[in-house]
């Protein structure tokens, strides 16, 4: 069956008795892994909704990665923990705790060939594991800012780093060398008056072809603590580096929280913020979306069900959404 | 206008006779303000060995107190941030201020702030002016009041001075009925007062010759005319002259680099140090604003930022304060027009909250490290020991040694200091 955009509804919600903040699904499409305000994860079975919590965290998690085969999570906390967990266990408990960083972890991504585990957070670092064992291999310098979104290039050579202040980092894996940078400043704002930067690279995506790669966040800021902005996603070509691109929104008022890639070449942005919750589908060869869902409430998250037919959304007002691309039954 | 108050008696510039309180007491009438020069020679020595001055930090916007001095985590308002312990056994504080942790035995956290006030202008005038906004009254801002009562009445530098994070400078109408006199001076972005630097054109010996000019012009009108517009005017001129002779207290690049890096290079860091440099050089009251806290969007990100900032200038403030020895006569104060909600919104933002929220002291009569007040469970109403902006402003005052149910006596009229329907929290003063 086709995804199709254009059908996109809501199929599924799944309440909880607590704010949501991230969602993934795990890369067999078995469950939905949700870090709440509660200061637990839920495991929501995609089939039947039903829900088993992992509360051993005892923070607010903001970030999941999962190995390729789809056998074992790992969160990262506000408290700077990285933990292992086994996926499908009846109650999933532990394997292994790190503290990995100073402050909160606000990005995770594991390599495609499944060995290391790119982490970044407020301490502006990115860091490399060893899935494996949980050791270090590589801590980058710092950075100009809070590390916002990491991300593994399809090869496994390259890990991305990106941050509040706009910059976008390639490093080499096998070396922790940097590469070269992206530059993505137009997704942050200082504002002079609030004296506030705002911002940030808070998503990176790259084409199933590699030839795009996008960073998504928000421009327009003209009230950074009001939530006066709109959702942009820089798009650059992967091998020049120069702008393809810019997606924007159409005047709605948003933060792209996260950016995927359908199979079918076109760019999935979640929206949440002012504007309430949006889906926006973009083709790379235009900056308006050719369609836009709008959800029943603001979206903090939002993933790609690996059978590229659903969409999973974490949302303010205690829900998850499974939305599904395909006509109504 | 006919100045009635440069009488030359004891009287002028306060209604009531030990106004001073603790202060000056065993020590005369203890009086200054006005324009005259203080009743007492005696007085005037006393008060240059034990001035006392106030520091306050207005944190712009509406400071969150569970992002700082109150609080919940694991709680469904707590939010990201953990809390730590600090040097106070048994008090904790947001993890967002480690470096202030390590002072808490200097300061004390009042948690139990009830204002019943969301808007920002209203909310920080009951804050700055320890009562409710009405029409057709004004009310001093309390460096206004500090620098009437505390301020030597011989002092070359002005006494009520504000730093703002931006802005040019220039003079604010915030005195009320105690006279522009002690408005505060606006140090823009931390730079000097306006026009504080003599022109370049102008020689030494020529504005030196114009001033003697027009001295001599305006004794021979105050001989027959002398009014409070006049003296104002002739204050001016000479805080003017005063300023240009003394413009390297306000130039903080004289502090050592060691210093300034201490308090961090960011503006609110140089800021902080020179309001210890113009506390050190005898200044009476000194403002540091810190923007911004209104976070309706993205509270915890922003705070990160900002309270960050905060931190380790405040820090630094205070242990030299303390280590200097002038925490004994000076009164900290770090409040906000409200604080934020603790429910999150949609936006990871808190909005304004007025009904449960803190502000914290230290310094002169301020009990140390106390925590007094409290909030319940998950900070969304005050559970022990409200207070409100009135108590507080008794309090800021009795703080530094002022009976605040004294009045001032300004154009025949006597006007309280704070409001006398209240009174300031004794519990927190030694």
């Amino acid at each position: 069956m086709a995804a199709d955009p254009k059908q996109t509804h809501v199929a599924t919600q799944w309440k909880h008795d607590s704010r949501f903040i991230c969602c993934r699904f795990d890369p067999q499409g078995r469950y939905v892994f949700a870090g709440a305000e509660d200061y637990a994860i839920h495991r929501f079975e995609v089939d039947t909704g039903t829900k088993v919590t992992l509360p051993e965290h005892d923070c607010w998690v903001r970030a999941f990665a999962f190995t390729p085969d789809g056998e074992t999570m790992i969160s990262g906390g506000s408290d700077g923990q990285l933990v292992w967990w086994p996926v499908a266990d009846a109650q999933p408990k532990p394997q292994r705790m790190v503290a990995a960083h100073d402050g909160w972890i606000r990005a995770l991504a594991v390599s495609p060939d499944g060995k290391i585990l790119a982490s970044g957070g407020n301490d502006n670092r990115l860091k490399l594991w060893n899935i494996a064992d949980g050791t270090l291999i590589h801590e980058s310098p710092p950075h100009d800012s809070n590390v916002y979104s990491t991300f593994f290039h399809p090869g496994s050579e390259f890990v991305l780093s990106g941050t509040l202040l706009g910059t976008v980092k390639q490093w080499d894996v096998a070396t922790g060398k940097l590469v070269r940078e992206f530059d993505a400043k137009t997704l942050h704002t200082y504002n002079g008056g609030q004296a506030v930067d705002y911002g940030g690279i808070r998503s990176m995506a790259l084409s199933h072809d590699g030839q795009y790669f996008a960073c998504g966040g928000l421009h327009k800021a003209s009230n950074p603590l009001g939530a006066v902005n709109e959702p942009l996603v820089e798009l650059f070509d992967w091998e020049s580096q120069k702008k393809k691109v810019s997606h924007i929104s159409d005047g709605k008022k948003g933060i792209i929280w996260r950016v995927v890639y359908h199979p079918d070449a076109y760019l999935i942005g979640g929206c949440g913020g002012s504007g309430g919750g949006l889906l926006f589908f973009w083709k790379p060869d235009q900056d308006k979306p050719f369609h836009t869902v709008k959800l029943p409430d603001t979206v903090r998250d939002m993933d790609l069900h690996p059978d590229g037919l659903r969409i999973a959304t974490a949302h303010y007002d205690h829900h998850i959404r499974i939305s599904s691309m395909t006509a109504k039954a | 206008m006919r100045c009635d108050y440069a009488c030359g008696t004891a009287d002028h510039g306060i209604a009531r006779r030990q106004f001073l309180g603790g202060l000056a007491a065993g020590s005369a009438a203890g009086i200054v303000g006005g324009l005259g020069a203080l009743a007492q020679p005696a007085a005037a020595k006393e008060l240059a060995t034990s001035q006392k001055r106030v520091l306050l930090f207005f944190m712009s916007g509406g400071l969150s107190q569970l992002e700082s001095w109150d609080p919940k985590p694991k709680t469904d308002t707590g939010g990201p941030f953990r809390a730590i312990p600090t040097s106070v056994p048994g008090t904790h504080i947001s993890e967002l201020l480690p470096l202030t942790a390590q002072q808490m035995h200097h300061l004390t956290i009042v948690r139990s702030v009830n204002t019943k006030e969301n808007d920002h202008g209203k909310g920080r005038f009951m804050m700055e002016c320890g009562r409710r906004q009405m029409a057709g009254a004004k009310y001093p801002h309390i460096g206004a009041v500090a620098a009437k009562a505390l301020a030597p009445a011989d002092a070359t530098l002005p006494g009520h001075i504000h730093i703002t994070p931006g802005g040019s400078g220039g003079r604010s109408d915030n005195a009320a009925y105690l006279g522009p006199k002690y408005a505060s001076i606006i140090l823009g972005n931390g730079k000097p007062p306006q026009n504080s630097a003599r022109a370049a054109e102008l020689t030494v010996d020529a504005d030196s010759r114009r001033n003697a000019f027009r001295r001599q012009l305006n004794n021979r009108f105050t001989a027959r005319r002398k009014t409070a517009e006049t003296d104002v005017y002739t204050y001016n001129y000479e805080q003017a002259q005063q300023l240009m002779r003394q413009g390297e207290v306000f130039d903080v690049s004289k502090e050592p680099a060691a210093d300034h890096e201490r308090y961090g290079k960011h503006p609110f860091g140089k800021h902080c140090l020179l309001a210890r440099r113009l506390l050190e050089n005898g200044l009476t009251f000194v403002q540091v604003s810190h923007s911004n806290y209104d976070t309706h969007n993205e509270n915890f990100n922003f705070h990160l930022e900002q309270v960050g900032e905060f931190d380790r200038s405040f820090s630094a403030i205070v242990s030299d304060l303390a280590v200097r020895g002038m925490l004994e006569s000076t009164l900290i104060v770090v409040m906000s027009e409200f604080g934020r909600t603790p429910r999150i919104n949609s936006r990871y933002g808190r909005d304004h909250w007025g009904t449960a929220w803190s502000v914290v002291l230290g310094g002169g009569r301020i009990h140390r490290g106390a925590v007094y007040g409290a909030t319940n469970k998950n900070g969304t109403a005050v559970s022990d020991k409200e207070v409100d902006h009135g108590r507080l402003f008794h309090t800021y005052l009795q703080a530094v040694g002022l009976d605040s149910s004294q009045s001032f006596h300004v154009g025949g009229r006597e006007l309280p200091m704070a409001d006398p329907s209240t009174t300031a929290i004794d519990e927190l003063l030694v």
